[in-house]
């Protein structure tokens, strides 16, 4: 396959893996804050491949990680009102919330759609003008574009039948936050696709004022060794910056046209990460401008107390402090098919990742 | 039929039941046990093992790129049948259909049905019919039952226990390809591909094989789970592990872009029409040339092998040189294939 196979070359894998080991002299832990590149570490057994000094960590970089359960909690509530279909990115749906599911509200009658884009979800209020059609936004600046269109979309077409209840966040905040806290991190790997939107400047602050290095990185394993192999460089160097390794997607100024329709739609606000606790200025809220489209401005709903579950150690796990595996409840009382915790159900979360592509 | 949709009174058990299953079921369906249309079929064996399965489809859509429902009904079953080391002979055919579905598209299902069964050498020889109100199911459901003879020799593959380190894994083509046709066929993704499904009858693939019987060790279709499923059971709780590397799996090149489109792995992504061997090192050459040289062959490729490190566990070299260990699949990766 064109534009994947160039980047799967055992070679090449080689000749980085062999130029890493020369390099690395220190011990190095390198964070990883995007659920696209934990899935590619593990899939491709790429910490099988690397010298003892260098040590791969997962950080926040899972959407639905990352959502608290009140986020679910209210979702579900909303399910439960009359004349309300609910849309949603699939991974959201088996996400435990207090006491209930979206999957177990969908069986016991909930109107709960899976969508693979929010046009999906503005067919269906185009089509069910009486009722009212909620789109779940999550996600980083890889989704948060697409809720902004689909709001513009919506007001163009005069859809006022739909809505868009957005947890939608924003990378730094958290990438700073976890140095603050005092996380053992010497570099970060920075998000592919985030980046493609937001262009690297945003990471600027991270280099300068903590003197972290952080370099864009692409999916496929030579993309991760090239950036690992940056990281080195820099680290081995004392030479801190940001750098992208990712040429062919991202620019550093990223794509305006889509960060313009974000300014126009959202603002940032306060929000709440789960392990991380609340963060300034790390939400993005709907402006008051759309509040016609702001689920949480139309639609009012009770919602039940949230109560976090026991043992789950997602949030030490979403800081980098702990390993899937040092969790009691990992591959014994939390699975994919059961899972306790978000990290669990989301394809990107670091416990299904790990779970599914056990290293040896 | 003089109605072109299914009433309710076509599961009636009265004369509209009778009318579908004369024209419909026993017109393609037809041969000397089921035209006796006795409440049981009656048929006489040799003697020896019997082998039993049965399985339900409930595949969405019920036609989609290079199969459907019907042919999937009784190739899923032969298949079953063949693995277990049965020529298989005989199968029951029970229809759960909702009201409302176009008798054309039920008489399509069942030419199909009759189609595979002629080519598997099968009888399609009792069945049942049920109509359930409208959205009560989705157009229809087909389970199937089948008994076939358990080929002399065969008699323990099912146990496993002739499997030995140094033993070579081998399978008979490439992987994802149902998984990914019925996938690219529900529209609301609108993907267009040229995938087909791998749907069909394994057994004369297998039928192939019996000279080398006493080198086969094991046998599996990979179905629903997919490969890397199929490969961690054979070595849970064994005193063996498994080794694979993927650069010897065979994948279409369509089912690999739409799986890193979709986020899938090929490993875990359904099939129709693959076995899964497990040979004795002496015959391996021997048993692939063999399965190359027919139609359902073509692919065959030693993927691994049994090892006496590492037991009960898979591991996968992958295409860049790391290992990972290949477990069963978690969940669903999609609902509703088959």
């Amino acid at each position: 396959m064109k534009y994947i196979d160039e980047y799967r070359d055992k070679a090449k894998v080689l000749a980085l893996v062999e130029q890493i080991n020369q390099l690395s002299k220190h011990p190095m832990r390198i964070m990883e804050v995007c659920g696209g590149h934990t899935m590619a570490i593990q899939r491709f057994g790429i910490p099988s491949l690397l010298p003892p000094t260098i040590e791969l960590v997962s950080g926040p970089g899972c959407p639905v990680c990352v959502t608290s359960r009140a986020y679910i909690d209210q979702a579900i509530a909303y399910s439960r009102l009359p004349n309300v279909i609910i849309t949603t990115y699939g991974d959201l749906i088996r996400v435990p919330g207090s006491t209930s599911t979206l999957d177990k509200e969908k069986a016991a009658g909930a109107d709960i759609r899976i969508v693979y884009s929010i046009l999906d979800a503005l067919e269906i209020a185009k089509h069910n003008r009486r009722k009212k059609v909620v789109f779940l936004g999550i996600g980083f600046e890889t989704t948060s574009p697409g809720s902004a269109a689909g709001i513009l979309k919506a007001e163009m077409a005069g859809l006022f039948n739909f809505s868009v209840y957005s947890a939608h966040k924003i990378m730094p905040p958290p990438m700073a936050a976890l140095i603050d806290a005092g996380v053992n991190i010497q570099g970060y790997l920075g998000p592919g696709h985030v980046s493609t939107i937001t262009g690297s400047h945003i990471y600027d602050f991270i280099a300068e004022k903590y003197g972290l290095g952080v370099v864009i990185s692409g999916f496929e394993p030579v993309d991760v060794l090239q950036s690992v192999l940056m990281l080195v460089k820099q680290y081995e160097n004392r030479r801190p910056a940001v750098e992208i390794q990712y040429t062919r997607a991202v620019k550093p100024e990223g794509n305006t046209k889509a960060l313009a329709m974000l300014d126009e739609v959202f603002e940032l606000s306060d929000d709440w990460w789960r392990g991380l606790g609340v963060l300034p200025r790390s939400g993005m809220k709907i402006k008051e401008k759309y509040s016609r489209f702001d689920t949480e401005k139309q639609l009012e709903v009770t919602v039940e107390p949230t109560r976090e579950d026991r043992g789950c150690i997602c949030g030490t796990v979403l800081k980098g402090l702990a390993k899937p595996a040092d969790c009691k409840l990992f591959g014994k009382a939390c699975t994919p098919s059961d899972p306790v915790g978000a990290c669990m159900v989301s394809n990107e979360g670091a416990c299904a990742a790990y779970y599914r592509y056990r290293q040896v | 039929m003089k109605s072109k949709t299914i009433l309710l009174g076509h599961g009636s058990g009265g004369r509209l039941s009778h009318e579908l299953i004369t024209s419909i079921f026993v017109r393609h369906f037809g041969n000397p046990i089921l035209n006796q249309q006795g409440d049981a079929a009656v048929f006489a064996i040799e003697q020896g093992a019997l082998a039993f399965t049965t399985d339900s489809y409930v595949v969405d859509p019920i036609f989609f790129p290079g199969a459907d429902i019907g042919k999937l009904a009784v190739a899923g079953t032969v298949n079953d049948l063949s693995v277990s080391g049965a020529q298989p002979l005989y199968l029951s055919a029970g229809f759960i259909i909702e009201e409302g579905l176009e008798v054309a598209l039920l008489e399509k299902v069942v030419e199909s049905m009759a189609t595979e069964a002629k080519k598997a050498g099968i009888y399609i020889v009792t069945g049942d019919t049920k109509v359930v109100d409208r959205g009560k199911c989705d157009k229809l459901f087909i389970n199937t039952a089948g008994v076939g003879m358990v080929k002399p020799g065969y008699e323990q593959l099912q146990s496993g226990k002739f499997i030995q380190p140094g033993d070579k894994i081998i399978i008979n083509g490439a992987i994802g390809d149902h998984g990914m046709a019925v996938m690219s066929a529900r529209n609301q993704l609108n993907i267009q591909s040229q995938l087909q499904s791998d749907c069909a009858s394994l057994n004369g693939l297998i039928n192939e094989l019996d000279q080398h019987r006493e080198h086969i060790h094991f046998m599996r279709d990979a179905t629903r789970g997919g490969l890397g499923t199929v490969l961690a059971e054979l070595c849970d709780k064994r005193p063996f592990g498994v080794n694979i590397e993927e650069e010897a799996i065979p994948v279409h090149e369509g089912v690999r872009g739409m799986c890193e489109l979709l986020g899938f792995d090929p490993l875990y992504v359904a099939n129709e029409g693959k076995v899964v061997l497990v040979v004795g090192a002496a015959a391996t050459d021997q048993i692939v040339d063999i399965m190359r040289m027919h139609p359902l062959g073509k692919e065959a490729f030693v993927i691994g092998e049994i090892s006496q490190d590492h037991p009960g566990k898979c591991w996968l070299q992958t295409a860049i040189g790391g290992n990972r260990i290949v477990d069963m699949l978690a969940g669903e990766q999609l609902p509703r294939i088959c």
